[in-house]
């Protein structure tokens, strides 16, 4: 029932996407019309995609770090990200590929970093040790990010800024197949690992008591989740909030067992960001918001609510 | 009568990393199916090591350990899940849930990676919510239960696994007196009618005494005695353990332990 709710709200969500946008085009044009194939539904697929892998990296962080308001951006990543896309800016690099191919290579060399910082004794993850390796290693990239920002032309420094904010306009086809071809593993591998992340929840000892191989699933989980987002981040840039709220909010509807969670926060992540990307683009029209000032804009108040309904009950 | 033997510790010496000395030091223990096995000890007497030692979370430096059979650390955690539920001293309620939701997590052992949780689990959560006297519980939610209900929730949620070991890491504490008889109750019940073997850490040397079939006595990662509790609960070994004054008298067949005051004047 939840996923035909869900489904139903994904389609009329890319629906609407398809019929707004700045160039007005009569209903019975849309059918055949170039804007609608080239632009605007690659476009809201992509925001669908992102959307869904940062819920999904959202939620199945949340569960690895134990913590609730862990965000797929809190382990460094963004920062990693961030550094990578303003330096392939700062050094103008050519090509359509580029600022994506940076972005990606400077999150997983975050990742690579944390990971390496969160591994005590060379053998077993630490969560909270990944926590604030990820705080450190995001700010370390985030002082370099601002030192070179700080030093850029002013073109260059309006592009940096918005990417920092996330946004889709680069979308195409070729992106949405890139994401389609890669996605699947890290999400296999987190769905596989959904009743594991439920005994995690417990903490790492009882967890092991009722048959979850810990050791395995920590590090497992972090690199699905992280080359998720660092995916997301890449062909998006930075888009907060989604991978924080999504997973509460479904948490709150659906319950905290992660076989019904991470399907439902693929799709609630998604649709909130073709929603927010389709706001994006046509509410200030013929220019673009950031995404990420719409999801932000969108998130808090609903965190805000959810946070006062949490601590009241 | 030669029952079934579950848990072999054999020599078992434990030592965590850059610990000035051995937690545990020549531990043997052997629990058999439809026997109560009581582990004493001081705090800081490698209680708790001894039950990580037992399942596999900390690998002994010295001696065995056997689970029907089989070397522990040839156990899965999966399949030993399926055979030991423990009750471990703390854990976690990251997010809310509810009593039914959480003995569920006791067939997830049991569950495959595809599969959906099919009538037999359903069967088992019931039966194993009504065998703790938690059937009434099921729908609230975990934050609303006291210490003695949660206890009763967390026992079903281990015997949902379907084990054929219950390990208790100190059970009844912070428990008042009736919720805590009710839990060691609810323990021997167990064992006597569906000869379950029971691993049980305690303080409580009376209580062991009166339900246990077997006592294992630890100081300092030492054992000082194990057998009957008739036989190990002597005045002597008593003191020796806990480091103060005390009687032993006999109460139903069993010793009991009456710490004695220093000053023998007072009133």
């Amino acid at each position: 029932m939840k996923y035909v709710v869900l489904g139903g709200a994904a389609l009329a969500t890319l629906a609407a996407a398809l019929l707004v946008g700045p160039a007005h085009l009569p209903l019975a044009d849309l059918p055949g019309s170039a804007i609608v194939w080239q632009l605007r539904l690659p476009r809201a697929v992509l925001a669908f995609l992102v959307g869904g892998a940062l819920g999904v990296a959202g939620t199945s962080l949340q569960a690895l770090v134990r913590n609730p308001l862990a965000d797929p951006f809190l382990l460094g990543l963004s920062g990693g990200a961030g550094l990578g896309a303003v330096a392939a800016i700062a050094l103008h690099l050519p090509g359509p590929w580029a600022l994506p191919l940076a972005a990606f290579v400077g999150a997983v060399g975050a990742m690579a970093l944390v990971y390496r910082l969160g591994l005590v004794g060379g053998a077993e993850l630490d969560p909270r040790i990944l926590l604030l390796g990820g705080v450190a290693v995001g700010a370390f990239a985030g002082a370099i990010t601002t030192a070179i920002v700080s030093l850029a032309q002013a073109t260059e420094l309006r592009n940096a800024f918005l990417w920092l904010w996330g946004g889709l306009s680069g979308a195409s086809w070729t992106l949405v197949l890139v994401m389609l071809v890669y996605a699947p593993l890290p999400l296999a591998v987190l769905v596989a690992a959904a009743r594991p992340l439920d005994l995690l929840a417990l903490g790492e000892e009882p967890a092991q008591y009722l048959g979850a191989d810990v050791r395995r699933l920590k590090r497992l989980v972090y690199l699905a989740a992280s080359l998720l987002t660092a995916a997301a981040v890449a062909v998006a840039g930075v888009i907060g909030f989604v991978g924080l709220v999504v997973p509460h909010v479904c948490r709150l509807v659906w319950g905290r067992l992660h076989r019904t969670l991470l399907p439902t926060a693929f799709l609630t992540g998604g649709i909130l960001l073709a929603v927010a990307d389709t706001l994006a683009r046509t509410v200030v029209a013929p220019r673009e918001l950031p995404v990420g000032i719409v999801t932000a804009l969108l998130g808090v108040p609903v965190f805000a609510f959810l946070l006062r309904r949490w601590t009241v009950s | 009568m030669d029952r079934e033997l579950i848990l072999a510790l054999r020599g078992v010496t434990c030592r965590y990393p850059d610990a000035p000395r051995d937690s545990l030091l020549g531990v043997s223990l052997e629990v058999r199916a439809g026997e109560f096995h009581a582990v004493l000890g001081p705090n800081g007497s490698g209680k708790t090591t001894l039950v990580r030692a037992a399942l596999g979370l900390v690998r002994p430096v010295a001696g065995d350990v056997e689970v029907l059979g089989r070397p522990g650390h040839g156990w899965s955690r999966r399949d030993l899940a399926r055979v030991v539920g423990v009750l471990p001293q703390r854990e976690d309620n990251l997010f809310p849930q509810r009593v039914r939701e959480t003995v569920l997590l006791g067939r997830y052992p049991h569950l495959s990676l595809l599969g959906g949780v099919g009538a037999t689990d359903r069967a088992a959560v019931e039966r194993a919510l009504i065998q703790c006297d938690a059937a009434d519980l099921a729908d609230r939610w975990l934050w609303t239960l006291s210490g003695g209900e949660y206890q009763r929730v967390r026992l079903a949620r281990a015997l949902a696994q379907e084990p054929r070991l219950l390990v208790l890491d100190e059970p009844t504490v912070s428990l008042d007196l009736q919720h805590e008889m009710e839990l060691f109750e609810l323990v021997r019940t167990l064992v006597d009618a569906h000869g379950l073997g029971v691993l049980m850490i305690t303080h409580h040397v009376n209580l062991a005494a009166r339900f246990a079939d077997r006592v294992l006595l630890l100081v300092e990662g030492r054992p000082v005695g194990t057998g009957a509790p008739g036989d190990v609960l002597t005045r002597e070994t008593t003191e020796r353990v806990f480091a103060w004054p005390v009687a032993i008298a006999p109460f139903e067949g069993r010793p009991q332990m009456i710490p004695l005051r220093l000053r023998k004047d007072a009133p």
